[in-house]
């Protein structure tokens, strides 16, 4: 039963809980890194990296920091974090660090962290709470990668281009061509009013594969099951 | 000279790179609070006072104590303390802010409550001074370019609080009710502010 629920903790970020489209959590890096799928990776991995330590670390100290000054504590140990990161990113993938821009320093206001923060680590055990930020986080990678991917072929035909600054084998100009370039590409995608939309229709989606009828609910598991 | 290029940054943060519709920063208030128009109004107001404010007080922490002339390559370089160092000033000026609201203008103090603490966690003001120095903007730029970015996000505020109360009463598929409905209206708004592309450009000749 223990086990059963740490493993409910785990992937409750992923879809049911998932921050970006169900609790509507760090909606600016979700709309506007998404132009390309590879970013959305970047910069999930690292808002996943800052939410691990964040909450490991505030959970460790819940019962020493006093309440009343929480918030600025909170915001001082998820700056150093992201300040950890952002090191690391412009040390060993410029690139990314070129292509996040701004957004990367601005994970210290992204509201997942602080969120998770006040909703789930300063309540919770250390290793409770590290699940928490490493499922959270991973529903936040998936969510930014298919939002990009979704985006990066309607609007730029290619898919996964920019991965070679992150995984140096695959070589700096590494793409997979999805639609052909002779065919025009939907370039609306990738600029804002794009991002707005694709958010909004990912967002009904999310809503309509949760509450979809319970009668569907046993039919799901019985195929889960048989497989 | 040197009006028309302030002037060229201040309608450039307006129209053609607003913060909120083609920048995409701030969009947890935009979302949260453009319901209702006079909160709108309040909640960016409030955002564009500590805005200007924030720039004024970080741009000469930035660039006489964190990475003063001539500190590049040397240990006298903090530019990576950047980000602590300015996300603790925002939150120190709020509550500054608050406080002496409070005290003085408890008017004022009333309308914008609410909204005072939540400044803290806004992107946009984190967005605009990090910004602002990665422009290489000087100081009244910088403030300029600030002035610019809080009135950007107040017009994108209000329009889209008048789109929004025409989209709650409109009937629409079950899974898009709520919020997904007002971010395929947030395109829309959006795909009207990309018209401006260029328009300042034309206008100043720069």
């Amino acid at each position: 039963m223990s086990k059963n629920s740490k493993l409910s903790i785990l992937t409750n970020g992923i879809l049911k809980e998932n921050p970006s489209l169900r609790l509507v959590l760090g909606t600016c890096p979700t709309l506007a890194v998404t132009t390309m799928a590879a970013n959305g990776i970047g910069m999930g991995l690292a808002a996943t990296f800052v939410l691990l330590c964040s909450n490991v670390a505030i959970s460790a100290l819940r019962k020493i920091i006093p309440d009343q000054v929480r918030i600025p504590c909170y915001i001082t140990l998820i700056a150093g974090f992201v300040s950890v990161v952002q090191m690391i990113v412009k040390a060993y993938v410029p690139d990314l660090d070129k292509a996040l821009g701004v957004y990367l320093p601005l994970i210290v206001v992204n509201c997942i962290i602080l969120g998770r923060a006040e909703m789930f680590a300063n309540k919770n055990t250390v290793i409770d709470s590290a699940l928490d930020g490493i499922g959270m986080g991973l529903g936040f990678t998936l969510t930014l990668t298919i939002m990009g991917s979704i985006r990066e072929i309607l609007g730029s035909g290619t898919w996964m281009s920019g991965l070679g600054s992150l995984i140096p084998a695959l070589g700096s100009d590494f793409a997979i061509r999805v639609i052909p370039e002779s065919i025009d590409s939907f370039s609306l995608m990738t600029s804002a009013p794009g991002g707005f939309f694709m958010f909004g229709v990912m967002m009904a989606g999310a809503t309509w594969l949760t509450s979809r009828p319970k009668k569907n609910k046993p039919a799901a598991a019985e195929e889960g099951g048989a497989e | 000279m040197m009006a028309v290029k302030l002037a060229s940054i201040f309608f450039t943060m307006i129209l053609v790179d607003n913060y909120v519709l083609v920048k995409f920063l701030g969009i947890c208030p935009f979302l949260g609070v453009s319901k209702k128009l006079d909160s709108a109004v309040g909640m960016s107001l409030a955002v564009t006072f500590v805005m200007v404010l924030a720039t004024a007080a970080t741009w000469p922490i930035q660039m006489f104590l964190l990475t003063p002339e001539g500190s590049e390559g040397t240990s006298r370089d903090m530019g990576y303390l950047q980000t602590i160092v300015f996300i603790l000033i925002i939150a120190i000026l709020v509550q500054l802010l608050e406080n002496f609201l409070k005290k003085f203008i408890p008017a004022l103090y009333k309308s914008l409550g609410v909204y005072l603490p939540l400044i803290t966690t806004n992107c946009t003001i984190l967005g605009v001074t990090i910004l602002n120095i990665d422009n290489g903007y000087d100081f009244i730029e910088s403030v300029v370019c600030a002035a610019g970015a809080g009135l950007g996000f107040l017009l994108a505020m209000v329009l889209f609080s008048g789109v929004r109360r025409r989209v709650e009463e409109a009937v629409t598929p079950k899974c898009f009710e709520g919020l997904p409905i007002t971010l395929v209206s947030a395109a829309i708004t959006s795909l009207s502010f990309m018209g401006f592309g260029g328009i300042v450009e034309s206008i100043f000749h720069v």
